[in-house]
């Protein structure tokens, strides 16, 4: 799969940390947002990253936009912003069935008209992708792989001679990237591997309501990856989407902790582990 | 957004390979137990063309797709449970990546499917059974596929299901309605009524190539990719641009073309590595509507 975005990339480098936490797809979840922020401080780390598709699904898109602001967490692009920022027609997820598309298309009509302009302006100027070394790590942070924005690296699709593959080709140790809305890493060697942050925005399928991000530090010659588990006022999220007129499917997931929709483009081995 | 691709007057595009992600193997050559009415390789119980492929094949394909850093494994024939090493063969493909294997299911008895269940269980990586079925019954499956071949069929699902398995199962256009959204929503509901309580179905368009000229027709004059002009958005969106499959006479450029004697691109995968020109009928197939044999 090539970079299909049609342009080359913006890549800034972030410089050297010992501790940074990754927060993936937020979808509007700025109830779980405020509180991974609160728990990353409670961990010290150096930064804070968000790595994309901070609307979506959830209620009040502009409120998880204002608190990644005045807290000056790091962003990249992810599909949702660089659409929202071109003015595409669609959020250009990359799902491939008719009811995946249905939900997404609701979904991202809701988010593009309540987002301010102002911040759809701010998402056009944020880079696709991050460049930072993590103790003597090389660390890549993009939204879907390195390669695509919207390519989705699941734990059971992505296999140990791809990512060597990713890491060899994209000259890097590390790549940290969400898009998938799973969490899950895997490390060749110690430092030489894949995080996938998972995501705020909604439960990990597994029937907890708790969402993740992943936290990341410098250990001896590699990382350590610690996925923290967020939990947070769903009942009041899922009450909020409903006001907003959002499908009932969506507050469902929020209030099951189980996938309802997206269901088409998991494939068979995490399919397995959800309730639909 | 940059093209790519692009022809001289009056000539078919390339499609380059921008990674080699998806590797397939014509695993059982052209051998099938039916004979379907529509079957684009026209595989049938008597159509040797095509070898079948053992595991040492197999194998060292396998150690050149592990340096390239491939994604995905494709296998399909012909039928692949008529090739007596299937298992070992696709436990050696999970030993290194994710893994689907197209079947009609006729061959998926309990103890084959409890031993993909243990293949599954064996592996990081996913295992996708894809059945295909052309019809809700017998009646609009069987004049396709061959009388009798629906109750066998849906016996091989079941045995996956009872062994926590869940096909994807595949139908194409050749089932009036499937692709329409009220033909999609009663196929789910009717593999929810065979025992598959999370139903995943992939909708496929005929293509007019093997058996399927006799049943319909053969490409016309016009449906080619002539002096057509390929954005990268577009090249990224066909199979050839990503993937490349093992048959016993060579390697090719996709499943859709192991007949097709330009589509024959090497012996070996480093020899394919390189773009291909978009000249086949059933090339237009793929870009017009969007083909995609990925499950």
């Amino acid at each position: 799969m090539p970079d299909v975005t049609g342009s080359s990339p913006v890549i800034v480098d972030a410089g050297e940390m010992r501790r940074v936490a990754f927060l993936g797809g937020i979808y509007s979840n700025y109830l779980a947002l405020e509180r991974a922020l609160a728990l990353a401080r409670e961990r010290c780390v150096d930064a804070v990253f968000a790595l994309g598709d901070f609307g979506a699904f959830g209620p009040h898109p502009d409120r998880s936009v204002e608190i990644l602001r005045e807290a000056g967490v790091f962003a990249i692009q992810g599909n949702y912003e660089e659409s929202l920022a071109s003015g595409a027609d669609d959020c250009h997820c990359g799902y491939t069935d008719p009811r995946d598309d249905h939900f997404a298309r609701i979904s991202y009509d809701y988010t593009r008209d309540n987002t301010a302009a102002e911040h759809q302006r701010w998402m056009g100027t944020l880079p696709g992708h991050i460049r930072l070394r993590i103790g003597g790590r090389r660390a890549l942070l993009c939204h879907g792989s390195p390669r695509t924005i919207n390519e989705f690296l699941w734990r059971s699709m992505t296999p140990d001679p791809f990512i060597r593959r990713l890491l060899r080709d994209h000259d890097t140790d590390l790549v940290v990237c969400t898009h998938t809305g799973l969490h899950w890493s895997r490390f060749l060697e110690p430092g030489r591997g894949v995080v996938n942050c998972g995501a705020l925005g909604r439960p990990a399928n597994d029937g907890r309501r708790d969402v993740w991000f992943a936290v990341v530090e410098a250990e001896g010659e590699g990382v350590r990856c610690d996925f923290v588990p967020v939990a947070y006022d769903s009942e009041r999220l899922a009450r909020e989407m409903e006001d907003e007129g959002l499908p009932p499917e969506f507050s469902t997931t929020i209030r099951t902790g189980y996938w309802t929709t997206c269901l088409e483009i998991l494939p068979a081995r995490e399919r397995a582990l959800g309730r639909h | 957004m940059s093209a790519t691709g692009a022809a001289a007057a009056g000539e078919h595009p390339e499609a380059p390979l921008f990674a080699l992600d998806v590797l397939w193997f014509h695993v059982a050559g052209s051998l099938c137990n039916l004979e379907c009415r529509h079957c684009f390789v026209s595989a049938s119980p008597t159509n040797h063309r095509f070898g079948m492929l053992d595991l040492a094949t197999v194998k060292r394909h396998l150690r050149d797709a592990e340096h390239l850093g491939v994604k995905e494994y494709y296998f399909t024939g012909g039928e692949p449970f008529l090739n007596p090493e299937i298992l070992p063969i696709l436990e050696a493909a999970l030993g290194q990546g994710p893994v689907s294997v197209l079947t009609n299911g006729l061959l998926i008895r309990s103890g084959t499917a409890r031993a993909l269940r243990r293949l599954w269980d064996g592996s990081p990586y996913s295992l996708d059974v894809r059945i295909s079925v052309d019809g809700w019954d017998a009646a609009s499956n069987d004049p396709i596929r061959g009388e009798g071949s629906f109750e066998r069929i849906l016996a091989g699902v079941r045995h996956l299901a009872a062994a926590g398995l869940n096909p994807v199962i595949t139908v194409t256009e050749a089932c009036q309605g499937a692709a329409s959204s009220a033909g999609r929503a009663r196929f789910l509901d009717f593999l929810r009524e065979i025992g598959l309580p999370k139903p995943r179905l992939k909708v496929m368009p005929l293509l007019r190539l093997g058996a399927e000229t006799g049943r319909t027709r053969a490409y016309a004059a016009w449906e080619n990719l002539r002096g057509r002009t390929l954005s990268r958005d577009e090249a990224a969106a066909l199979g050839c641009s990503s993937g490349r499959i093992v048959t016993s006479e060579g390697v090719s450029v996709c499943p859709i073309l192991v007949d097709s004697p330009e589509a024959r691109m090497g012996s070996s995968l480093e020899e394919t590595l390189r773009p291909f020109r978009l000249s086949h009928s059933a090339c237009y197939t793929c870009h017009a509507e969007g083909l995609s044999c990925r499950t």
